[in-house]
Order: C-alpha cells, then structure tokens, then sequence
C-alpha cells in the first residue's frame, strides 16, 4: 500500500520501511526550534536533570522573537537565561532577527526534514516539504536531551488546488476559507496536505502563509510537494541541499480528499473570537476600526509589504487608526527599505517596527484596550489575543489590513 | 495517579482556547502560583478561585486549541484538577498535558449531560460514571500511560536515570 508525504518522512525519520496512520514510532529529528515564549522554562527543567546532556547542539536554534526589544525586566531576565545558555552551550541564537518561523524557512529547513517546533505554528514548514509540528516545552526537552521524540502517525486530509486565484483573494484568503469550512478542530491530530495543478500558481511566500495556519484547523501538520517552486526558494536562500523530496503515491489512503477551485476563492474575514468564524469580507465591510497590523510568521514577508505598500501608497491612514507594520525579519526589512516601502508607509502615517512577533502574540507592542477592535494578518483572533479581554479582533488579508486602515472601517482597496 | 476517584465538575464550552486558559499578560509572572488566579480569566473572572483540589473539569469539543504554551495545562494541574472530560483535545494541549501528568478523558455524550455542581466517578482507561450510568472511554496507550503514571515526562525521564544514552533501547517507546 502506497504511503502519504507524512508517512514517508516519518518512515524515514524512524528508519522504517513502511508505517502506517495511528501507529506510534520514535524518530530522529533534525532540527529542534524554540523561541522566548519558553526556552526559559525548558532551561529549568534541564538543569534539574541528574544528567544533563544535549544530543547534538547543531540541531538545535533558538530564536528571541515574541518580546524584542524586551519590555520588562522579568522577560528581561528569561531571555538572559536563554541567551547565556546557548552562548555557553554553542547554540545557534538569534535575537532581532525575526519571527522564528521566518528565519527557520529562510535559513534552516529543507524538504523531508522531521522539526519540532515549541511553537504552535511550526507546521510552517511544511511549504518547504518538512515535518514541522508545534511542542511544549517537556516535549522540547526529551528531544534535546534524546535527540528523538514518539510521534503518532497521523491521518491526512488531502487538498486538491486546482486553477488560480482572482477576485483579490491571496493564500490567507484561501486557507481562512478552508478553516472556516472544516473548523477549528476539523484537522485535529491529521496532516494537511496541499496538491493540484493549483499549487504551481502559489508562490513559496503563499505557502508558508497556507501552511502556517493549518493549526488553526487543528492540524498536527501541513505539507506540500516540493516541486520548482521549492528548488528556486532553497536556491535562493543559500542553496541549501534537499534531504528527500517526497510525493504521496498515487494508492496512498487519505482520510478525506478535498477539490478547491481557486478561483471560487473571494476575500474573507475570520471574525471575533474564532478563526473559523469565516465570512465573506463584504459581510463586515464598515465595522470601525481602532488599530491594523500587517506582520506576522503569516504574513509579514515582502510580497505582503509590497502589496500593502501598493494600496497605501500617496494615500493617509485613517485620523483614528494605529497602523503597525512588522516585517517579519531582517532580510525582509532590509529589502523593504531598499524597495522604498518603509517610506511608503511612513509617509501615510503607519508605524514601521522592528522584525518580531508584535501584537498577534498580544504582550508586547501594540496590545488594545477595552473595547477595541483590530484588523489583523496574525494568526489568532481569541479573546483577549490582543490585549484587554474585552477586544476584538478580524483576520483578514495584507490588502485588506492595508485598505481598512486608510479607510478607518473593515475595507478591500475597492472600497478607496 | 489513583484508578479511581470521584469529583465535583465545573462545566465549559466547546473550543476553550490556550489564551483563555492562562492569557498572555500573565505568562511572565513568576511561577505557576503567580498565575493560578488568572486562568481562564477571560472567560470566567471566578472560575479560578472556585476551582478545589479534586474538582474534575468537562468541556466540549477541541479542549486546549491554539499556543503551545505549556502553562496552560500546567496551572489547571496546579488548581488541583484531577482530570479533564472532553469531546476531544487540541493535539499539542494533549500532549503536554501528559507530559505534566494531567489526565485527560474523552468521551463524546457526557459533556453535553452534566450540570455544573454534579459528581462523577471516573476509572481510568474503563468508564466515568454520571448518575448510575456508566460512559466507557477509551484506554490510553501503554507509552501514555507510563509517562502519567511516573507523574509527567521529565519524572519519567528521571525514572530512566534521566537519560537514555544515543543508541541505547530501553524496549519500548516512551520517547
């Protein structure tokens, strides 16, 4: 019987022949990612090991990314933690740099790889062809001190892209669609799998976008076949070697096969407080606004800018509206400076900040207060994600993020 | 962890995400103590004060959905909660729940039939029992189990002298 992508990897990753969905194996990993939210945590827990060991420091990067530049002197003190250990231990660190799943696209992941992420949205990395699945930090631990984890094999839902998208709909227009039509645990413990002549039109910007919020449907993982797209991308971001690029077979069993017409795909809002509250755009048109962001591991990259920058360009953001805009790391920021789109926003009134997770990750910059409502290209809209408990926030695309801050109002740049 | 017990049960909804259970404000207080007061603020300003050791808490479907963050099973461990009942978990809120040593019970009918304030009985890996009638729920796989039965993965970790050594088998896989 032939097997899924996930199957394969974790088959390889377990040295095995062949395995199959609900069995449960140990694997090698091959890179292990962690970020501020907990590395503090996993460095107390190791040090109360009675024999505290790494496996192999060169599989583990760690990554500042939630508050940077620090805004208290308790994330102060863990991120020290944190930044003393790895320098003492020989760890890639990075700090300022960017979002960590960011970084981790652009530097370190390569199709057929098996990653676990301390973070919820490591299933990113899938648009690269890897096995990325978020942990805790006790899971985080083990495989640092093992080098291995258990990992259950997990059924896969196969997605089947097939055309282009119009009608100014973008990947999150389409992967907010899909959550919103199989729901918030409609993936819950499976793989999603991306596939179809469709997926050739999508750039790798698209599917990170794509795979970063499979989670949001409840998925252990997102993965997609690595074809010219994916070469073009390692070739790019310092021709980096494919370990195994992998293809479900065409006997493979999936779970449940999904067809979607990309260009039945419009522009889509997911409104408070669920990410599977989808609607049509048009349906909150006109809901006022207090602050926008344009950032995140979802969609902070340079294609977002430019086409934000494109929609605000010689226009003024809205008298009552914060408008953020956080390139999701260095490199990005740097090409956006010398592309002039910082300037871009800057001169319509928006607020350019450094690389890091920002407001989506709702404690340090940005957070709103009672009452008020934020458009967002993060990746959560929970209650309270934002800020005060009692806030609101909409999901929705780059364009129209970019459009609802100059229009002050949920807007599409139709609407200016 | 007992086989059998009884408790209290405090009753929530379906989808109670990472972000209610211990919001992000209050992550960086300075332990779980800290932080045992604001779990599941959002939702419910009391809930946490009301919560006794022994209580037992039932909820819908998608239990634990959203962050990674591991201080959301860790402070409703820390109220003293011996076990969740739910339609179903988020995968990453399951599995750090069994890494901390909570217990989580999934049965499909029970929720939508407890009333706040109700005791039952639960047996592990057979049944809970709710008014005289018994739910059977699904055991947990043996390598579940031991990593619950040491206490949670780094007791267990310690169990195995802290480390398994690269290439060494312990013959089975709790890893």
């Amino acid at each position: 019987m032939g097997m899924t992508i996930a199957e394969k990897i974790i088959a390889n990753a377990a040295g095995k022949g062949v395995v199959g969905a609900g069995e449960i194996h140990t694997v090698a990993l091959d890179y292990l990612m962690s970020n501020d939210g907990t590395t503090h945590l996993t460095i107390d827990m190791y040090q109360k090991l009675r024999h505290p060991r790494i496996a192999d420091t060169k599989k583990l990067v760690w990554i500042v990314d939630h508050n940077v530049p620090c805004d208290s002197p308790k994330t102060a003190a863990s991120q020290k933690k944190m930044r003393d250990f790895a320098k003492d231990h020989g760890i890639d660190f990075y700090e300022g740099d960017g979002i960590c799943h960011q970084i981790m696209a652009e530097k370190y992941v390569s199709p057929g790889m098996m990653i676990f992420g301390a973070d919820s949205h490591t299933c990113t990395y899938g648009a690269l062809g890897a096995f990325g699945t978020g942990v805790g930090c006790t899971d985080y631990l083990y495989g640092m001190v093992t080098g291995t984890s258990w990992v259950m094999v997990p059924e896969t839902l196969q997605f089947r892209l097939h055309g282009k998208l119009g009608h100014g709909a973008t990947a999150r227009d389409l992967i907010l669609t899909i959550i919103g039509q199989i729901g918030a645990n409609g993936a819950n413990y499976k793989a999603m799998e991306f596939t179809g002549d469709g997926l050739a039109t999508l750039s790798m910007s698209d599917r990170l976008s794509i795979c970063n919020l499979c989670v949001e449907a409840g998925a252990k993982t997102a993965l997609m076949e690595t074809d010219a797209v994916t070469l073009e991308y390692l070739k790019e971001h310092g021709s980096r070697e494919v370990k195994a690029a992998y293809t479900s077979d065409p006997d493979a069993v999936f779970a449940k096969v999904y067809e979607i017409d990309l260009d039945q795909i419009v522009p889509v809002v997911a409104r408070p407080h669920f990410v599977d509250s989808v609607v049509p755009t048009t349906e909150s048109k006109g809901t006022r606004i207090n602050e926008a962001f344009l950032g995140s591991c979802n969609n902070g990259r340079i294609e977002d800018l430019r086409l934000g920058a494109e929609i605000v360009k010689g226009r003024k953001v809205a008298p009552h509206v914060r408008f953020l805009v956080v390139p999701a790391s260095r490199d990005v920021y740097l090409e956006a400076l010398k592309e002039g789109l910082l300037q871009t926003f800057l001169d319509a009134g928006a607020i350019v900040m450094n690389p890091n997770c920002s407001v989506c990750w709702g404690s340090c910059q940005g957070v709103i207060g009672e009452g008020e409502v934020l458009i967002s290209t993060g990746t959560r809209n929970f209650k309270g994600r934002a800020g005060d408990k009692n806030s609101f926030v909409y999901l929705g695309s780059a364009a129209t993020v970019a459009a609802s801050a100059i229009k002050g109002a949920i807007a599409g740049p139709e609407d200016l | 962890m007992e086989r059998t017990f009884s408790g209290r049960v405090w009753v929530l909804g379906d989808d109670i995400d990472t972000d209610i259970i211990m919001p992000t404000e209050y992550l960086a207080l300075k332990s779980i103590e800290n932080m045992k007061p604001y779990a599941f603020s959002p939702l419910r300003t009391d809930l946490a004060g009301q919560i006794q050791p022994g209580d037992i808490l039932v909820a819908g479907k998608n239990f634990g959905c959203g962050s990674s963050r591991e201080q959301a099973p860790e402070v409703i461990k820390a109220l003293g909660v011996s076990a969740i009942i739910a339609k179903s978990y988020a995968r990453i809120f399951f599995r750090n729940s069994i890494n901390n040593g909570l217990l989580l019970i999934e049965n499909a009918d029970l929720p939508d039939l407890v009333q706040e304030g109700d005791t039952v009985e639960v047996e592990v890996g057979k049944e809970v029992v709710y008014q005289g009638k018994s739910y059977p729920t699904a055991p947990l796989p043996q390598n579940l189990l031991d990593i619950l039965e040491a206490g949670g993965l780094v007791k267990a970790m310690q169990k195995l002298n802290g480390i398994k050594q690269k290439g060494e088998a312990d013959g089975r896989d709790t890893d």
